[in-house]
C-alpha cells in the first residue's frame, strides 16, 4: 500500500526581550541558578502579572511578517496543569483569541539530490500565541530529590503553529528553517537551538494515498536540530506504518526522540494530561493593540527573505537556489548586497558565486558567521574588479583570495606585492607556447591527429609554465592558432 | 447537563484534591447545582452580546521591557523547605 505522512510543527521561539514577559527579571541566558526568579516568577502568594510591551510588539511583528491577521482583542488564559517547575500550578498562556491568526510562509524544499530543482511549497499558519517558559527540574545529582532551577520560568515565547501541510521530513526540515530564518530575520528571536530558543514539536500521522481523513497523530517533542527533526519523522514515520501494517492502531501519544538511537519512545500515558482547562486569566485584562502601534511596527520591518528572493530572482536574474542561499540569513544578505554596492559594475553572479563558494568555505572552516567575516564586503568587491577586467585569472583570484583572509589587505596591494597579475601580453604567451609545444611533441602530434583531449593537456602545461598567471581564454586562442597554422 | 461521581472524582483528581467517597456525593450534589444555574444562564437571548473575558471593561496596560527586579534568591530560599546549590529540591519526579 502506499502510504502519505501528514507533519503539522508547533515551534516555540524564544522572544528577543530583556525581561520576562509578565515581571522585570532578566531573561539572559546562563545566569546561576534561581537569581532571575523574582516572586512573580516563583509565584508568591499576592503577586500579578504585569505584560511586556516588548513581548506583544515581537509577536506583532511576526504576524505582520507572515501575512497574518492580528487580533486587536486578544486574550490570556490559565492552562491548569502540576509540575515542580511551574510553581503556580498553571501556565499563562492564549486559547481563545490568540494575538495572530492565520498567515503562510513559502518555501522552497530541495529536491531528491544536490542540484535537482527546488519545489516551492506554502505552509499556511494556523496561530502564533504568546506565552510563559517553565522552570527547569533537574533529575540528576540531589540524593534522590529534584532540583528546580525557576530562572527560565516566565520567559516571552511566541508558539507558531502551522496546520497539517508538509507531507515529508524535508517539507517540515524546510518550513523549519524558513521559519527560523525569518524569526531571526526580523529579530523577534535569537534563534539558538543549542540554548533552546527555537525548540520544534513535531505531529506525525500517515494514511492510505488518496485517503481523506487524517490518521491518528502522534506528537514528537522539543526537537533541538534540524537534523533531528528530520530523522525523528523519518523513524516515526516507518514505525506508524509498520505498526498498521501489523495490524495495530496507533494510539494518539506524546513521544521523545532520542539522538542516540535515532528512535521514538512514547512517554508516560497521557489520559488526563491534555484535559488543561483553559480559562481566560482574571490576572490580565484584555490586550488591545492600536492601529498606531501596527502601523510603527510595521514600518520598522526590513524587506524580508521571501521579498529579497523574488528581488534576486527577478532583477538580478540570479536562480532560485543562488537567491535562497544568499537569503539564508540576514547577515548573509546585507553582505551580498553591500557587495554589489561597491562593485563598480555590478555583477551579480559574480559576487554570488563567490561569497557562496570560497567565502562560505573559509567562513565555514573558521566557523565563522559572515557578520564576523574576515574579509570586507569592499574588499571582495576590489577582489572581484580585478576578475572582470581581466587582471586576474580564476586561479590567481583564488591566490589573491586565500592571501587576503589570512593576511588582510586589498587586493589591488595583493597582487602587486606577489606579482599575481595575470600575463597578457601575447608575445609572452607565445614565447612560452612555442617552448611547450617543443617539449610536448607527442601531444602536438596527438592533437594534429584528431585527439581534442590532447588540447588541453597542452593548455595545463602552457599555464604552469605561467605559473598559472597566464590568461586562460588567451592561451587557447593563441595554441590553437599555432597548432592550426604550422 | 449532570456530572456523574466519576466526573467529580476526576475533576478532583485533575485539581490535586483528594476527595473521600462520602465528600463526593455532596460535591456532586452542589456542582450540579451550579449546573443549573448555568443553565439557566444560558436560556438568556445573547444574540448581539460581544463576549466578555475580563468583569473589568478596560484594556491591559502594559510594561516598558527593562529588567527591574534584582536578584533576590538568597531571601526567597530563606523560606523554602529545601535547597542546594541554589536549586529548590521537592520530591523526586519524573516523566
Amino acid at each position: 500500500m502506499q502510504w502519505e505522512t501528514v507533519i503539522g510543527l508547533e515551534v516555540h521561539t524564544q522572544l528577543t526581550t530583556q525581561s520576562k514577559i509578565f515581571s522585570g527579571a532578566s531573561i539572559a541566558f546562563g545566569a546561576e541558578p534561581n537569581t532571575q526568579a523574582c516572586q512573580v516568577d516563583i509565584a508568591l502568594p499576592g503577586v500579578l502579572p504585569v505584560l511586556n510591551r516588548g513581548a506583544v510588539e515581537r509577536a506583532i511583528k511576526f504576524g505582520l511578517a507572515i501575512g497574518a491577521k492580528l487580533n486587536r482583542t486578544n486574550i490570556f488564559a490559565r492552562k491548569n496543569y502540576f509540575y515542580p517547575d511551574l510553581p503556580k500550578g498553571y501556565q499563562i498562556s492564549q486559547f481563545e483569541l490568540p494575538i495572530v491568526e492565520g498567515g503562510a510562509l513559502t518555501v522552497q524544499v530541495e529536491g531528491d539530490k544536490p542540484g535537482d530543482k527546488t519545489v516551492e511549497k506554502t505552509v499556511r499558519i494556523t496561530r502564533a500565541h504568546l506565552e510563559e517558559d517553565a522552570g527547569k527540574s533537574l533529575h540528576e545529582d540531589f540524593h534522590g530529590m529534584t532540583g528546580i532551577d525557576l530562572n527560565r520560568a516566565g520567559t516571552p515565547l511566541l508558539e507558531i503553529v502551522s496546520e497539517p501541510d508538509m507531507r515529508s521530513a524535508r517539507e517540515a526540515v524546510a518550513y523549519a528553517k524558513a521559519l527560523h530564518t525569518l524569526v531571526t530575520w526580523i529579530g523577534t528571536c535569537d534563534g539558538n537551538m543549542q540554548e533552546g530558543s527555537f525548540r520544534v514539536d513535531a505531529n506525525v500521522s500517515v494514511r492510505p494515498l488518496g485517503q481523506k481523513e487524517f490518521g491518528t497523530r502522534r506528537e514528537i517533542k522539543n526537537l533541538n536540530s534540524f537534523r533531528f527533526l528530520e530523522q525523528a519523522i523519518n523513524y516515526e514515520v516507518r514505525w506508524q506504518i509498520e505498526q498498521i501494517e501489523d495490524g495495530h492502531k496507533i494510539q494518539q501519544a506524546t513521544v521523545l526522540f532520542n539522538p542516540d538511537t535515532g528512535e521514538t519512545r512514547a512517554m508516560r500515558s497521557k489520559e488526563d494530561a491534555h484535559d488543561y482547562r483553559y480559562f481566560p486569566d482574571p490576572d490580565l485584562l484584555p490586550v488591545k493593540l492600536d492601529e498606531a502601534w501596527i502601523e510603527q511596527v510595521k514600518a520598522s520591518l526590513p524587506e524580508l527573505p521571501e521579498q529579497k528572493q523574488t528581488r534576486y530572482r527577478d532583477q538580478l536574474g540570479l536562480s532560485a537556489y543562488d537567491a535562497i542561499t544568499l537569503t539564508g540569513s540576514r547577515a548573509m544578505a546585507e553582505y551580498f548586497e553591500a557587495v554589489l554596492a561597491e562593485q563598480a559594475n555590478p555583477d551579480a553572479k559574480l559576487a554570488a558565486n563567490w561569497i557562496m563558494g570560497d567565502l562560505s568555505a573559509a567562513l565555514n572552516k573558521a566557523e565563522l558567521d559572515i557578520a564576523d567575516s574576515r574579509i570586507g564586503a569592499g574588499q571582495l568587491a576590489g577582489l572581484l574588479a580585478r576578475i572582470q577586467d581581466g587582471t586576474l585569472s580564476g586561479k590567481l583570484a583564488k591566490q589573491v583570495f586565500e592571501a587576503m583572509w589570512s593576511e588582510g589587505g586589498e587586493a589591488d596591494a595583493i597582487i602587486e606585492a606577489r606579482g599575481l597579475k595575470q600575463m597578457s601580453d601575447s608575445g609572452e604567451i607565445e614565447r612560452i607556447i612555442d617552448e611547450v609545444m617543443a617539449a610536448n611533441a607527442r601531444s602536438v602530434e596527438e592533437f594534429r591527429s584528431g585527439k581534442e583531449k590532447a588540447f588541453n593537456a597542452l593548455v595545463g602545461q602552457v599555464m604552469k609554465a605561467s605559473k598559472g598567471k597566464a590568461n586562460p581564454a588567451q592561451v587557447n586562442d593563441l595554441l590553437r592558432k599555432k597548432l592550426g597554422a604550422s | 447537563m449532570s456530572l456523574s461521581i466519576d466526573d467529580v472524582k476526576r475533576i478532583a483528581k485533575l485539581a490535586r484534591i483528594r476527595v473521600s467517597e462520602d465528600e463526593a456525593a455532596g460535591y456532586q450534589t452542589r456542582l450540579n447545582g451550579i449546573f443549573g444555574l448555568i443553565e439557566s444562564m444560558q436560556a438568556v437571548d445573547t444574540a448581539g452580546v460581544e463576549p466578555m473575558s475580563h468583569a473589568q471593561d478596560l484594556a491591559q496596560r502594559l510594561r516598558p521591557d527593562a529588567v527591574t527586579e534584582p536578584n533576590r534568591r538568597e531571601a526567597f530560599q530563606a523560606i523554602a523547605p529545601q535547597v542546594e546549590d541554589g536549586l529548590y529540591l521537592v520530591p523526586k519526579v519524573i516523566e
